[in-house]
């Protein structure tokens, strides 16, 4: 193998599992050490610098960072991330002063955002700061999108969503409430706009037509649509039993409202097992321990109308057949069935829906009626309009509508002083040595063998009391303290420096999970199999280093169990092992573009250049 | 060192042996020795032996004397019996224990001063009772544990740190090993676990005394430039004379050899060593020859290194003095103990 070139940026962000994965490369292990060091401002403030709304995040991400997670390989279960980063959030304090400054003398451009959103709202966000004027228009009563209308409130408190989104709208967003765009055309041609970000997220929810769905109908309800009425005040009670069709995350918060207003009797249809679910495991967890039931194999055969009302709906049952690889192979209906409802819920997905965007206008549309959107720049096939969260690739998540608005305004920016959009700044990775002395370092390096801590939940008998009773309770302090030791550190990278190593072994020796290996090299297939332990997991990437000096061997470490304990560091008598933090930029809007800098380039704490709005946050 | 102990977390993939262990399951404490120590290395090796081995680790017992080598003792198999000696006394303590119970495995660990300096009377008994054990010596030729006085090891012509050249000539404890009969006698180098490996089991396997001369540099006190036993030197003037192989008796052969090149001998237990010689014209199974050409390379400066001599049936110390097969601790008290009259007849011996 060619030595491994580490001063690619993405070399040393990769090792970082949880950032690599994040949408929005929130440095995650840098904040669960400020939160173990109590610190939580300083922890909230690298959050936010990256997901913008961690309060709300902290509690309802999708979480990608999660399945990532180191440990969940090391022992069985992640670190728990989300419920430290609201750890953070509700422990913090005012943070106001913090938060970027925004210039009295702004720049002349002005930007309209459709939709107020999570991707619009991080537009705003980041370019406020920058001297634009930035307007919302929102078609509701009070902004937050989806956040608001699709989340309910057991799950996010009104107040943590109001101060989050508050602290953008503080910076000078002109908001126009229950003011829906009705036509594109109009707004790009009256507007006085120099360019316009379309967030308006995936707002229609997929129907079910099948056999007495018109007769049903006034018990027949779409699940996104339905929220939305339970979140504005709209709808506070349903039937005694309830049906909800899907089974994604928009299922989960059904049932669980349908709970909260009356039902006795919920069930979650699934059409197959349960290994292809849609909803995060955690979701399907709480609802089950709120009595939901879930029934799989049932596919929705008909509505079923008794005296002009509906009275339930028939299922086939399904059988399938499952390869050893998982996928299925074949599938039967070995008969039928008849669930009796006085209400059924309909989540079975959402899609994009733009009937106010002319089709005349330069927005070019592909033929599922979703509108052209360039993956890097956001910009649509009209110069100066922009897409962003699931209005431009369909229905995702808040972390990834989050990031779309970064990089979105990112392209605003550099649209709106002519530069290229193409020519993106780059993002870079800075390290830090984090040794104090022979065996001391500026990290807890010890391997805490704890296990996943979970978090607390309000009782089953009283979390029903009222609908916005939040149910998790967040982690005591005892908790987050344990749970912070979990993490393993992997942006204190092991850095090699093959010139140093007389190939003593004593770092091979010491390793607690056998990763390193000194040996001839050979191709990646052939290598993998001949190191101390064999790398299976071909997901994660083996570090080679130059040919060393005595013998010409090469050091081999293989990045997937790697604890970050740096004992390979403390054994090494010639320094040829150093533990370095680091930094991962992503780039934001404002940033110059600049080349990568050369591996252990210093560059001093916490900054970007041309970027005034870091925290100071180191160790 | 290190200041944390090496956390306990296995690799999923790490290998079990026949006891459904893993090389975790042989190691011992945390090592105080100093970040980069030879004798780490070596220590690493002996996990690596006893694992593949599957010795059951309470039949292991670790013997050593005095010096930063006989500190290693702790850092292995955790779980076998250990007799930390009075400076150099360790053959003394392991006649005893042999004495007592020749079913354990004896692994022997000492330094170049433990075992050529105010051990060299002992070690010399040692192999002329061919005591079952394997004897390693952790050879840098430093007193290490007194900041880096030259050793009885230490070459004419090697500097200290401090600059000063030694003028004595050193024992070697391979040539007198073959002096005094030794049946298996090797060198090594810590940082070859490939050639250190297969003959730390070989040796475990061999009926009689096994001696491992290991070179480990002293990374804090002889490793610089103009020192003989430091990891570069080492490395530059290593020759592999032979290579051994070790295959359990319960395993196949597997690598093909081709005629000529390779010799298989079949140790007491029916385990084999597979010589590969690498070095024209030498003769492992010839201990003048071997003993010959071992003193050309040293005048070369060179370190020959491997399975330097090896004959497999001869007498150990139990065959030698006829004592008893059982275990002292499990032999019945009336016949461990002659009784009053028995004593007497035997003193009546003497009178």
């Amino acid at each position: 193998m060619q030595p491994t070139d580490t001063s690619h940026p993405d070399y040393f962000h990769r090792v970082v599992d949880c950032q690599w994965a994040c949408p929005a490369h929130t440095d995650v292990p840098e904040y669960i050490r400020l939160i173990a060091q109590g610190r939580f401002t300083e922890a909230y403030m690298v959050n936010r610098r990256s997901n913008v709304f961690p309060g709300i995040l902290g509690r309802v991400c999708d979480r990608p960072c999660e399945p990532a997670c180191r440990r969940g390989r090391v022992e069985r279960k992640p670190v728990a991330i989300c419920r430290l980063k609201r750890y953070a959030a509700d422990h913090r304090d005012e943070v106001r002063a913090l938060l970027p400054k925004v210039p009295r003398v702004k720049n002349g451009h002005r930007i309209a955002c459709i939709g107020a959103g999570c991707a619009s709202l991080t537009l705003a966000n980041d370019l406020m700061p920058l001297g634009y004027e930035v307007t919302i228009f929102e078609q509701h009563g009070a902004p937050g999108g989806l956040m608001r209308t699709n989340i309910p409130a057991f799950r996010l408190p009104q107040s943590v969503l109001d101060e989050e989104i508050g602290m953008i709208l503080d910076m000078g967003v002109d908001l126009r409430l229950d003011t829906p765009i009705r036509s594109l055309r109009a707004l790009l041609e009256d507007g006085g706009f120099d360019a316009i970000f379309i967030g308006s997220g995936a707002p229609r929810g997929k129907d079910l037509l099948l056999p007495g769905r018109e007769e049903a109908a006034a018990n027949v309800h779409i699940g996104i649509t339905w929220l939305e009425s339970v979140a504005f005040g709209h709808v506070d009670r349903i039937g005694e039993r309830v049906l909800i069709i899907g089974v994604g995350n928009t299922a989960m918060d059904c049932c669980r409202t349908s709970l909260r207003l009356g039902a006795r009797d919920v069930k979650v249809m699934a059409r197959k097992p349960r290994q292809f679910f849609k909803a995060s495991e955690w979701e399907l967890e709480d609802a089950e321990e709120e009595r939901v039931q879930i029934v799989v194999n049932r596919s929705p055969k008909a509505f079923v109308v008794r005296d002009g009302r509906l009275a339930g709906m028939t299922f086939d049952v399904m059988e399938y057949d499952i390869d050893a690889s998982g996928r299925i192979t074949g599938e039967r209906v070995t008969g039928e069935e008849f669930f009796p409802a006085d209400d059924v819920i309909l989540a079975i997905g959402q899609e994009n829906a733009f009937p106010w965007i002319e089709r005349d206008i330069g927005i070019e549309f592909d033929a599922r009626d979703v509108p052209k959107v360039d993956p890097v720049t956001f910009q649509s096939t009209r110069e100066g309009v922009f897409f962003g969260g699931d209005a431009a690739f369909g229905p995702k998540n808040i972390i990834w509508a989050v990031e779309h608005g970064h990089q979105a305004a990112i392209s605003i920016d550099r649209y709106c002083r002519g530069e290229s959009l193409t020519d993106r700044p780059r993002p870079r990775v800075t390290l830090q040595s984090r040794k104090m002395g022979i065996h001391e370092w500026a990290y807890a390096n010890e391997y805490s063998p704890v296990e996943r801590r979970l978090v607390p939940h309000v009782s089953l008998k009283e979390r029903f009391r009222k609908i916005d009773i939040e149910v998790e309770l967040g982690f005591t302090a005892e908790q987050a303290a344990e749970e912070t030791q979990r993490c393993l550190n992997c942006d204190v990278q092991t850095v090699f420096d093959a010139k140093l190593c007389i190939e003593c072994d004593a770092c091979v020796d010491i390793c607690p999970v056998d990763c390193l290996t000194i040996t001839e090299n050979g191709p990646e297939d052939e290598l993998r199999m001949r190191l101390k332990a064999p790398a299976l997991n071909r997901s994660q990437p083996l570090f080679v280093s130059a040919p060393l000096r005595q013998t010409g061997r090469v050091m081999v470490k293989d990045e997937n169990l790697c604890v970050h304990c740096g004992l390979c560091a403390e054994r090494c008598p010639t320094a040829a092992w150093d533990m370095q933090k680091s930094h991962v930029h992503w780039p934001h809007a404002g940033d110059v573009p600049e080349p990568a800098p050369r591996r252990g380039e210093r560059v001093s704490e916490g900054r970007v250049k041309g970027d005034e709005r870091t925290v100071e946050a180191g160790v | 060192m290190t200041f944390i102990p090496k956390p306990r977390i296995d690799h999923p993939n790490l290998p079990r042996n026949a006891l459904g262990l893993t090389r975790r399951d042989y190691e011992g404490a945390l090592s105080t020795l100093c970040a980069g120590c030879g004798h780490d290395s070596i220590t690493a090796a002996i996990v690596e032996a006893c694992w593949d081995l599957a010795l059951r680790p309470e039949t292991v017992v670790k013997l050593s004397g005095i010096g930063c080598s006989s500190k290693t003792t702790a850092y292995f198999v955790s779980r076998g019996h250990g007799f930390n000696a009075v400076h150099g006394r360790m053959p003394s303590i392991a006649t005893g224990a042999n004495a007592a119970n020749r079913h354990l495995h004896y692994i022997g660990v000492s330094g170049d001063g433990d075992t050529l300096s105010i051990g060299l009377g002992q070690f010399c008994h040692a192999i002329r009772r061919n005591l079952n054990m394997l004897y390693i010596i952790e050879n840098n030729g430093v007193y290490g544990l007194t900041k880096g006085q030259f050793s009885a090891s230490a070459d004419v012509g090697s500097k200290a740190k401090k600059g000063e050249t030694n003028l004595q000539p050193p024992i070697d404890p391979v040539l007198l090993a073959l002096t005094l009969g030794a049946s298996f006698v090797a060198r090594s180098f810590s940082g070859d676990k490939r050639q250190l490996v297969p003959l730390i089991q070989a040796g475990l396997r061999h009926k009689g005394f096994a001696l491992i001369d290991v070179l480990s540099p002293c990374v804090t006190f002889n490793d610089h430039e103009g020192s003989t036993k430091s990891y570069a030197y080492t490395r530059e003037h290593y020759e592999v004379a032979v290579h051994a192989d070790f295959i359990p008796a319960e395993r196949e052969i597997a690598v093909e050899y081709s005629a000529g090149e390779a010799l298989p001998v079949t140790m007491h237990d029916g385990s084999r060593i597979v010589l590969r010689k690498l070095a024209e014209d030498y003769d492992p199974t010839d201990r003048i020859a071997a003993m010959a050409a071992i003193q050309e390379h040293m005048r070369a400066g060179e370190y020959l290194t491997g399975l330097l001599y090896f004959e497999p049936s001869n007498r150990e110390f139990h065959d030698i003095c006829g004592t008893t097969d059982v275990p002292l601790n499990s032999v019945p008290y009336e016949q461990l103990s002659p009784g009053k009259a028995g004593l007497e007849k035997l003193l009546a011996r003497y009178r």
